[in-house]
């Protein structure tokens, strides 16, 4: 069992600049065996350590299958960031993790899978979107419902191009505040989308992560169209930093968000979910 | 478990006796006008005489000619510091020239320490602090080392002071369990009893003696007069009335009078809330990274990514209290307050957990 209150050691394999503020790190443990040992589920979190500096929560945006090489989706937003955002190939940091409760990946199995994000919220789902493609065959429609506030805050532009192709596979892009006339997909709220999403309600799960305003949209026609409350998921973020339920800051209610999520039913959490101090 | 009597000035030979097993002792003593737990080699150093009259927002000692060393009710700090350090380094970090970077653990310097002189209140809260960082996914490895190496002698609380309450939340004034030694303090000396084998093997190397069927009378008549505690707190179901009222207009009240100066957090027994930073020395590389004591009333307590969940004092008053007495109970299966009435005494505009609470339960005449 690997040692979750001391880092390990890893070294960055490939830097990749998303967009100006947003990189992706992929991590491989300087010590093979820990390499080999390494295991997580899509949803889950590692802390990320940066010598001298600190340590912050980032989820895991690649395939549990992908055993050589983890990676992480990063947007430049405070001190550790913004170092973190200066690492070059070969530099190493500290790992701590996994943490938390991941997607219920298990539970999915043959239902239709409705993934709702805004900006950067993306990126713990776009692990749910690269798993369920290459299982294909063990999930029913896939519904990617992706919001943004402008075009140039849409990373993986591509990739949502590829997954539009595939069968049985939906994606529903909208931008809020996008005005050029290039951006080829939706303008406005991406929850106001809903009735555009094909999906069978009796058979569904939502996946959801972004701001929490967006998610209370998206769960309110989700509800409406008939899925039921325990297959709304959502991916909560509150102050983190110790990651094992002991410094206090994640406390949500009577959870914890670092162990008992960060992923919850909705059903968890709706006491306590829009509550403003919570 | 077998109970002895020791006369008061044979005292010392319970603090020689664990020096000479080898332990370090802490105990109290009057320093700056409190009483606080510091180490210790000398019964001389036990607060002789001394009472703490406390109130909202107000602590004092006064010292008269009575004989006894444990005639005060919450030292000024509780013993939580001893386990979980008010500061703490987790651990160290340092790149060498090639750049590898390094991880180790710091080197724990714990001796077996011996505390005397502990109150029932602060018995309970450390069994909570135990469920926090020791009984749950995971456990806290430097918590683990400090509290493994603790020795615990507690005295039965008879002097409760008026911000007391241990009797209402069940915790006190008696101790029970979670000891290694208990005491009962009565006019010429203590009735001891063990609670663990190594409490016994001390004990057993003490010249002690038969207990009599009058110390055994004045021991009940003591605990008597201490459950005569002034404040209690609502009979309602505090934990469900908490969770709805999560709107009641007395948190803007409180909000009126409440500095967030975290106080009360600083001094509560339970409370676990700490941050982590790194501290950089200018004459090392080798960062350590640290954790230290935060409190639900700092404002960068609920930050993330540039929001601050609970900027409103309402908001960070209403958090203490319905995680310390309704999700505590949800989390630890039982309220997070101990009684030790401390937050009340060292608040420094005066404001009453149990007053509070009250209000909100609607019992503010109980």
């Amino acid at each position: 069992m690997p040692k979750f209150t001391l880092p390990h050691t890893v070294e960055v394999v490939e830097r990749i600049q998303e967009t100006p503020t947003i990189f992706t790190l992929r991590l491989r443990f300087v010590d093979q065996k820990q390499q080999q040992d390494y295991r997580f589920q899509p949803g889950q979190f590692n802390m990320l350590y940066l010598h001298g500096i600190g340590e912050i929560p980032i989820s895991i945006v690649s395939d549990p299958a992908d055993e050589a090489l983890f990676d992480h989706t990063i947007r430049v937003v405070g001190r550790v960031t913004k170092g973190l955002s200066h690492l070059q190939t070969g530099d190493q940091i500290g790992i701590r993790g996994p943490f938390g409760r991941g997607w219920p990946l298990k539970t999915a199995l043959g239902k239709d899978v409705i993934l709702v994000t805004g900006g950067l919220g993306c990126a713990p789902v776009v692990s749910v979107i690269r798993y369920v493609i290459r299982r294909r065959d063990l999930f029913g429609r896939l519904v990617i419902m992706q919001g943004v506030k402008r075009a140039d805050d849409l990373i993986w532009r591509e990739q949502y191009t590829q997954w539009e192709a595939l069968h049985d596979t939906q994606v529903i892009l909208a931008a809020s505040e996008e005005k050029q006339a290039s951006w080829p997909w939706h303008t406005g709220h991406v929850t106001n989308l809903m009735d555009k999403a094909h999906f069978n309600p009796a058979n569904a799960i939502a996946m959801m992560c972004g701001p929490e305003p967006m998610m209370r949209a998206a769960i309110e026609p989700l509800l409406r169209e008939g899925v039921p409350e325990n297959d709304l998921w959502l991916s909560m973020e509150r102050n983190m930093q110790c990651a094992i339920g002991h410094c206090g800051h994640c406390q949500y209610g009577d959870k914890f968000i670092c162990k008992d999520g960060p992923v919850f039913p909705y059903a968890e959490i709706k006491h306590l979910f829009g509550q403003a101090g919570y | 478990m077998d109970q002895r009597f020791l006369p008061r000035n044979e005292f010392h030979q319970l603090i020689d006796v664990l020096l000479a097993a080898d332990y370090s002792v802490i105990g109290p003593q009057v320093q700056n006008g409190a009483i606080v737990y510091d180490s210790m080699t000398n019964v001389d150093q036990l607060p002789k005489g001394f009472t703490d009259a406390q109130e909202a927002g107000q602590y004092s000692l006064h010292q008269s000619n009575n004989p006894y060393y444990f005639s005060w009710a919450a030292a000024a700090q509780s013993i939580k510091p001893l386990c979980f350090k008010p500061k703490e380094v987790l651990w160290k970090s340092s790149i060498s020239d090639q750049g590898t970077l390094n991880f180790t653990e710091p080197l724990l310097d714990v001796k077996p320490t011996a505390i005397i002189g502990v109150k029932a209140c602060d018995i309970a809260a450390l069994k909570l602090q135990d469920q926090h960082f020791l009984e749950q996914e995971y456990v806290d490895p430097t918590y683990k080392r400090r509290r493994e190496s603790l020795f615990i002698i507690s005295v039965d609380c008879a002097y409760p002071a008026a911000t007391c309450f241990c009797h209402s939340t069940n915790d006190g004034p008696t101790n029970q369990t979670g000891f290694d030694i208990n005491l009962t303090e009565l006019e010429n000396g203590f009735i001891i009893s063990t609670g663990t084998d190594a409490g016994q093997s001390i004990v057993d190397g003490l010249q002690s003696y038969d207990i009599s069927v009058d110390q055994l009378s004045e021991k009940s008549k003591q605990e008597k007069t201490a459950i005569n505690q002034q404040r209690k707190l609502p009979h309602t179901d505090i934990a469900q009335t908490l969770k709805h009222a999560q709107d009641h207009q007395q948190w803007d009240d409180i909000a009126q009078r409440c500095l967030a100066c975290g106080n009360c957090t600083a001094v509560c027994p339970s409370c676990f809330c700490h941050s982590e930073h790194d501290e950089y020395p200018l004459n090392s590389p080798e960062v350590s990274h640290v954790r230290q004591w935060d409190s639900c009333f700092n404002h960068g307590h609920s930050y993330i990514h540039g929001i601050v969940i609970r900027s409103e004092t309402r908001n960070r008053y209403r958090q203490w209290l319905t995680h310390k007495f309704a999700n505590w109970v949800d989390q630890y299966g039982r309220s997070g307050c101990t009684g030790c009435g401390r937050c009340i005494s060292w608040c420094p505009v005066g404001i009453d957990v149990t007053q509070e609470l009250a209000v909100i339960c609607g019992e503010e005449d109980a």
